[in-house]
């Protein structure tokens, strides 16, 4: 466990971000988003979280994956370039952690996404455990702990001291050369951190939302398809997509060809399930009803996703939903509406 | 492959069939020069200039985009042309607020006897938008085939 | 405003009963407290679900599109904002009038919870508006914060208590009386910067777009079957914003489509995720109509013509954008 004077994060930063491109938490245009790191960006360490999540770096939101350019009667064909560019993301929160290897589950299996492989190969996170965690946090009822990260480096931040925790070869390696900044732990500092995530671990306890258990949601796949809760659930939803672009596990993509004037460029983008030309077939999109497509959604999270997955859930708790949708509808209501009255926890 | 050339503007005029269309084919009639760049789109009337097509003509690659139409009062079909003014008004004083310069845009009434201000106009629309140099703050940059 | 929601609840229990409406269309609380959602009611066993406080923002007229569907009349709950929405659709035919039951609610301002997480107040397991103050029980202490600080942008721009449409009223007399807050003062600071400048401030606000659609989705003068940014023939749908032109376009294209028909209720800058300011884009637009076109309120007569529609021999030359005088140039 190495340590680090809060004081001389700007320096770590420098340290890192004058090597590879560096991502962080920073306030910018009135929100907290990852920000690109140059001389002068922030640390933003007392936002809860960012608004969109760290999934835009591995899966972002608009990715060209051929060029196509026309002469006369012969086409080329340009591949769109495999990002290989280095990049370290600091302060990813344990939640948007966990979301990456959610997503790994959906483009690492076979047949793999080379786009999505290759960034996720340059790409080193450190994750920053959370101090506070909110009422729009329930990341403990999908086995998320707020106070452990997961992620190649663990950090958390003590008072004036930042405690460094490598995890993986890749955090190891950049550790390595960082070392210069950082100073061992001693047995005091140990204390204090693990002080420091019993009281994370209390907060956690109280939060309005802390008994929240998708196990909870009973009943056969057809029971809950055909269950008469969805009406009154989706009634307020306006179909909008803004819960499906926070959050850091839907995965959903659409290809699309734009004409250049001088080519093609086809690229792939975010899907949202609440579009209606979401997976849209030459008949049309098979979920009609607004209905259909928000009980799509929510048994995607909670039903098919874990079937397929090894009783994995495709949601990590991270509240994102919760404050942003228009109509304050989000996946916790769903949970709380067919989940079967339990007095565990 | 992206060419390599010296950026000429690129202006794209839309022209309403009665009167400004007519204007313009009375001023090469009148072997009236005016430049080459100018690429005219005809429309039935000013009326159906829908504020997309100016928005995708910059996209395209357009460094100027004017409508030319038929004289407030003397519109063939009535009163496409008042729409039309009420409407582009407004569009450029968007684009104006969000800080594309407004030399860019333009409605000109030209008349199908008006071969001269025809051309004068457009050689003066092509005058101003070199002055204003390549449009960058509309522009789309998937759509450029070619590098400075 | 406690008392407010329960002559609510008793006001549609008793016309639900009388058979007088098919359902309620209010808001539901949530778990969190500012959490209300819209939803509708069928039987006065779901009425004590029914809430109104301060964080019942969200505009209630719009679902009265799909609601018109159904047999029977809906009670529907406005504030004064919204029935300037309700009015816009009736003008344009999309809600049928008989089919409603307007009931006008007193407003005294709704709250901005992003604003309360501002000012530190997180963590918050429950709320209570008591006076002019909110008072939060949270996990890290009792926090308490005047009403006026937490208000809306949209609430601080209140145009007024007055209800452009109802059958009944209850507790219009609740309502704040407008501050006189001049709500074209951000389009005049931005139309004083020379146009560099404006650039660089919509580049800086428009590239946190994400394109949720959650703006366009909410808006009630937006309400066609087909959006055009959902339509792969109309050359311009795109999912996601691929360049800074399609982060532009989709903001250009939808302050244009609803320019004259917008009520300025301010539900699009509320509901943004990234918090654009788009009520800075609607808002020249009305400026630009009132100083061109005579003061129009779209929404406040759903009999008048939007200006867009309508036209003088008159009218300015588009040729005033450059001569209009203020900052130009780069």
């Amino acid at each position: 466990m190495l340590k680090l004077s809060v004081s001389r994060i700007p320096e770590l930063l420098a340290a890192i971000g004058g090597a590879r491109a560096l991502f962080l938490p920073a306030r910018s245009g009135g929100q907290v988003n990852f920000t690109r790191w140059d001389t002068g960006v922030e640390y933003c360490g007392e936002a809860l979280n960012t608004v969109k999540s760290a999934k835009d770096f591995f899966f972002p939101q608009s990715e060209n994956l051929l060029t196509f350019q026309t002469q006369g009667k012969s086409i080329s064909i340009t591949p769109g370039g495999v990002p290989e560019e280095p990049f370290v993301i600091f302060g990813a929160r344990p939640c948007d952690v966990r979301a990456m290897d959610i997503l790994d589950m959906v483009f690492l299996s076979d047949p793999q996404d080379s786009f999505y492989k290759a960034r996720r190969e340059s790409g080193v996170v450190v994750a920053m455990a959370c101090n506070a965690p909110e009422e729009t946090c329930f990341c403990g009822s999908f086995g998320i702990d707020a106070a452990d990260p997961p992620g190649d480096v663990a950090a958390w931040i003590v008072g004036d001291t930042l405690y460094w925790d490598a995890k993986t070869e890749k955090g190891e390696a950049l550790t390595g050369e960082l070392s210069a900044l950082f100073s061992q732990a001693d047995g005091g500092d140990l204390a204090a951190l693990k002080t420091h995530k019993e009281e994370i671990a209390s907060i956690l306890e109280r939060l309005p939302l802390s008994d929240l258990r998708p196990q909870s949601v009973g009943g056969s796949l057809l029971e809950l398809f055909s269950s008469e809760k969805w009406g009154e659930l989706s009634q307020a939803c306006l179909g909008c997509g803004a819960c499906t672009f926070v959050c850091p596990t839907c995965q959903c993509y659409d290809i699309q060809d734009f004409n250049t004037g001088h080519g093609v460029q086809r690229f792939r983008c975010w899907d949202s399930c609440m579009y209606s030309d979401f997976t849209m077939m030459a008949h049309g999109n098979p979920r009609t009803s607004r209905l259909e497509r928000f009980r799509q959604r929510f048994m995607h999270k909670l039903v098919y996703f874990p079937e397929n997955n090894g009783g994995q859930y495709s949601c990590v708790g991270c509240g994102r939903c919760v404050s942003k949708c228009p109509v304050s509808l989000n996946i916790t209501k769903v949970i709380k509406a067919f989940g079967v009255k339990e007095n565990v926890r | 492959m992206p060419i390599e050339r010296e950026w000429e503007p690129l202006i794209v005029a839309f022209c309403c069939n009665w009167c400004s269309y007519a204007g313009a084919d009375l001023a090469g009639t009148s072997r009236l020069n005016y430049p080459a760049n100018v690429k005219i789109i005809r429309v039935p009337c000013s009326c159906r200039v829908n504020p997309l097509f100016i928005l995708r003509a910059f996209q395209r690659g357009a460094d100027g985009v004017i409508m030319a139409g038929c004289h407030p009062g003397d519109c063939h079909y009535t009163s496409g042309n008042y729409y039309a003014r009420r409407r582009m008004t407004l569009l450029f004083s968007m684009l104006d607020y969000m800080g594309i310069e407004s030399g860019r845009t333009r409605v000109e009434w030209i008349s199908a006897a008006e071969g001269g201000k025809f051309a004068a106009v457009m050689n003066e629309f092509a005058g101003a938008i070199h002055e204003l140099g390549e449009n960058r703050r509309l522009g789309d940059i998937r759509c450029k085939n070619y590098q400075k | 405003m406690q008392k407010l929601s329960e002559m609510m609840r008793a006001r549609a229990a008793e016309l639900l009963a009388q058979g007088a409406v098919g359902r309620v269309l209010g808001w539901r609380s949530g778990g969190l407290g500012y959490d209300p959602s819209p939803a509708f009611f069928h039987s006065a066993e779901q009425l004590p679900e029914l809430v109104y406080n301060g964080f019942c923002a969200a505009n209630l007229s719009k679902y009265l599109i799909k609601a018109g569907e159904n047999d029977g009349r809906t009670l529907v709950f406005l504030k004064p904002c919204d029935t300037y929405g309700l009015n816009q659709l009736l003008s344009e035919h999309r809600i049928d009038r008989d089919k409603t039951y307007l009931l006008g609610v007193g407003c005294g301002g709704m709250l901005d919870m992003e604003k309360a997480r501002g000012k530190g107040i997180k963590g918050v397991g429950s709320l209570e508006e008591a006076g002019g103050a909110v008072v939060f029980q949270t996990l890290y202490g009792e926090k308490s914060c005047p009403r006026s600080d937490l208000l809306l942008e949209k609430c601080i721009a209140c145009k007024g208590g007055e209800h452009m449409a109802y059958d009944e009223l209850l507790g219009a007399e609740e309502t704040a009386a407008n501050t006189g807050f001049d709500r074209f003062a951000g389009v005049n600071e931005l139309e004083d910067m020379p146009a560099g400048e404006r650039f660089d401030f919509w580049r800086g606000q428009l590239s946190k777009c994400i394109r949720c659609n959650a703006c366009r989705n909410v808006c009630p003068a937006c309400s066609c079957n087909q959006c055009v940014f959902d339509n792969a023939r109309s050359g311009v749908s795109a999912k996601a914003n691929a360049d800074s032109f399609e982060e532009n376009l989709f903001h250009i294209i939808r302050a244009y489509h609803v320019a004259g028909r917008c009520t300025d209720c301010g539900e699009c800058s509320r509901v943004c995720p990234q918090g654009i300011p788009l009520h800075l884009l609607n808002r020249k637009l009305i400026k630009d109509i009132n100083a061109f076109y005579g003061p129009y309120q779209a929404g406040a007569d759903p009999d008048s013509l939007p200006p867009l529609t309508d036209y003088t021999k008159e009218d300015v030359e588009p040729g005033v954008v450059t001569t209009r005088g203020g900052a130009t140039g780069c």
